[in-house]
């Protein structure tokens, strides 16, 4: 693992590492060499360690106090708000820490876009930090629907409803998801049960991420392949470690806005409405961080057609690697890259913006034009950009800028003549 | 040597023989552990209901639970009959014939599941652009007999399984 073998100081130190060399895996995280330039976009991943955790350890004490039942779910919320001690803290806590832990995620989803984090020889750490946004996707969901309020039944018909689509099979597979002939009580047990799993196996998933990013090292902002160590690194400990600290202590103060100021803005009112299904809510909304998904499955005008274009959206993300033609990751240094990156992104919102209104008129053509680009981005924009564009010069080293080291012919240049 | 080889030996038998046997006591273990998930016998039993008719005026229409689910019973009038009939085989997303959804001689109830078959809310009465039915939620309009007119419903609203008990009772399932 370590380039040099780690011995610890004292006697008993040496004689633990020798039977499990936990503390040698504690140097390693110490030392780890770091390339020198990442930027405050490369503090996300520590956010969302927090984030995790926080999560993690407010939900079990949540747990503490919910009733997963149908006819006592919604009081036993209301009862944690007002009843128990610091109730209401903790429930903001978890409840805004959801849109918290998604705000950190897409920022380092696009962080990695932008910088091509996703190319080889990162590729693995891509695809297991796409299956943890996946998860993340399937807890937010369930614990969406376990104060079982308005949103929460509907939201969670209309997501069950998804998997009625697929044919011949699909009705069968609605109500095994349900236990029930609709979402009933046995749907809201089997959700408390698996929202309380999924945090865990993102947990094992968090830590083949790092394992993964661990083997290659960090990409960086000029994207470059760096030796390690080198004077282009500088070890985890202290330099990293403080730069995330302080990006995480801004991002606390953020979410502490959230949790004491305006903690119900980025939730629905309807969900302080108990469960009634016998009345859909006039306007059935997901949370903020799945609009641009359910823009895209509204667009098609057709039940199956909209259900697999949603998916997807999503698992498109998985073959990205392999769909990227250029050799140069940082965007930096690709020009034309660059301008479609933005557009993704305003595409993205734009998805997102058009998810919260009524799907009729202007969204739904807005919609229609999002979902076509945000495909046409991935499968034609990608490939083919990679093979016209015309890269920026790169630097050999991130010491070495490449004005000042003029003599040196760039890594794009030599790229080029290979090709 | 390499004619025994290719002889099937009896390690290559025990070997194929474990995998099955394994593969069979990990089916049988894995296939309780799904079924769970399917609707219990508690469920099950909620399975029919009865509701009571006689106070529905002709044109309004009640809705009832049946298996967590709301059922649409509608007394229809005349007209709305009429309107339904008229409606051309061509013009429908999914062509069914109004009497294919009511029960003969009792032409003017309609009874059928609440239910959208886009994603499962529950669609408006009397509204829409075909004086049926209307889901707020992704924009499908039903007609006065509940077939999909113009949305991403994919199918008409289902007739569940039901009955007249007497003239003044229905039992649904």
């Amino acid at each position: 693992m370590s380039e040099h073998e780690y011995v610890p100081k004292s006697k008993a130190g040496k004689w633990f590492n020798d039977r499990l060399p936990l503390l040698t895996l504690g140097a390693h995280l110490t030392d780890y060499p770091t390339p020198k330039n990442l930027n405050y976009w490369w503090t996300f991943g520590g956010i969302l360690t927090f984030c995790l955790l926080t999560q993690i350890v407010t939900g079990i004490v949540l747990a503490m106090h919910y009733v997963a039942h149908a006819d006592l779910a919604f009081a036993s919320v209301e009862h944690i708000m007002r009843d128990v001690n610091y109730g209401w803290l903790i429930r903001y806590i978890h409840s805004n820490g959801a849109s918290m832990f998604f705000l950190a995620v897409y920022i380092h989803i696009f962080r990695s876009l932008f910088y091509g984090s996703y190319k080889s020889p990162r590729e693995v750490i891509w695809i297991i930090g796409l299956l943890i946004y996946l998860l993340m996707m399937a807890a937010a969901f369930m614990g969406y629907v376990l104060p079982w309020g308005q949103m929460s039944f509907w939201g969670a018909t209309v997501i069950t409803n998804l998997f009625s689509a697929i044919p011949l099979v699909g009705d069968s597979i609605t109500t095994w998801l349900w236990g029930a002939y609709s979402v009933d009580n046995p749907t809201l047990n089997r959700f408390f049960s698996l929202h309380y799993l999924i945090p865990f196996l993102i947990l094992g998933l968090v830590v083949l991420h790092i394992w993964a990013l661990h083997v290659p090292g960090n990409n960086n902002p000029v994207g470059i392949d760096i030796k390690k160590p080198s004077k282009d690194t500088v070890p985890f400990h202290p330099y990293i470690t403080i730069k995330d600290a302080f990006a995480l202590l801004v991002f606390m103060i953020i979410f502490a806005g959230f949790v004491f100021f305006t903690p119900n803005v980025l939730g629905h009112s309807d969900n302080y409405i108990p469960a009634n299904p016998l009345v859909t809510p006039a306007h059935i909304v997901p949370e903020w961080y799945l609009l641009p998904f359910y823009a895209i499955l509204r667009s098609v005008p057709d039940k199956l057609g909209g259900v697999i274009l949603m998916f997807s959206a999503i698992f498109i993300l998985f073959v990205l690697p392999w769909l990227d033609t250029s050799k140069v990751r940082s965007a930096v240094f690709r020009p034309l890259y660059r301008q479609f990156f933005w557009i993704l992104v305003i595409d993205v919102l734009m998805l997102g913006y058009v998810g919260a209104m009524p799907a009729e008129g202007i969204y739904l053509v807005l919609a229609r034009v999002g979902t076509i680009y945000y495909f046409l981005h991935f499968i034609v924009v990608m490939p083919v950009v990679g093979y016209l564009e015309k890269t920026d010069p790169i630097p050999m080293s991130i010491s070495e800028p490449v004005l000042s080291g003029g003599a040196e012919p760039s890594i794009a240049r030599k790229m080029d003549e290979k090709v | 040597m390499s004619k025994e080889e290719k002889k099937v030996n009896r390690r290559d038998f025990l070997f194929t023989a474990s995998y099955t046997v394994g593969a069979v006591g990990v089916g049988a273990v894995i296939w309780p552990m799904i079924d769970q998930m399917n609707p219990d016998k508690a469920q099950q039993a909620l399975a029919t209901t009865e509701v009571d008719i006689s106070n529905i005026e002709p044109g309004k229409s009640i809705t009832v639970l049946w298996r967590g689910k709301p059922v649409f019973l509608k007394r229809r009038t005349q007209e709305e009959i009429a309107e339904a009939r008229n409606v051309k085989m061509d013009d429908l997303p999914d062509p069914q014939k109004d009497e294919d959804r009511v029960k003969e001689g009792k032409e003017e109830w309609l009874v059928m599941l609440g239910v959208c078959t886009h994603l499962g809310c529950v669609p408006l009465k009397d509204k829409g652009d075909f004086n049926g039915w209307f889901c707020p939620c992704h924009g499908s309009h039903y007609d006065v007999s509940g077939r999909i007119r113009k949305g991403p419903a994919p199918t008409n609203m289902e007739i569940p399984k039901f009955e007249f008990v007497n003239n003044n009772t229905i039992k649904i399932g």
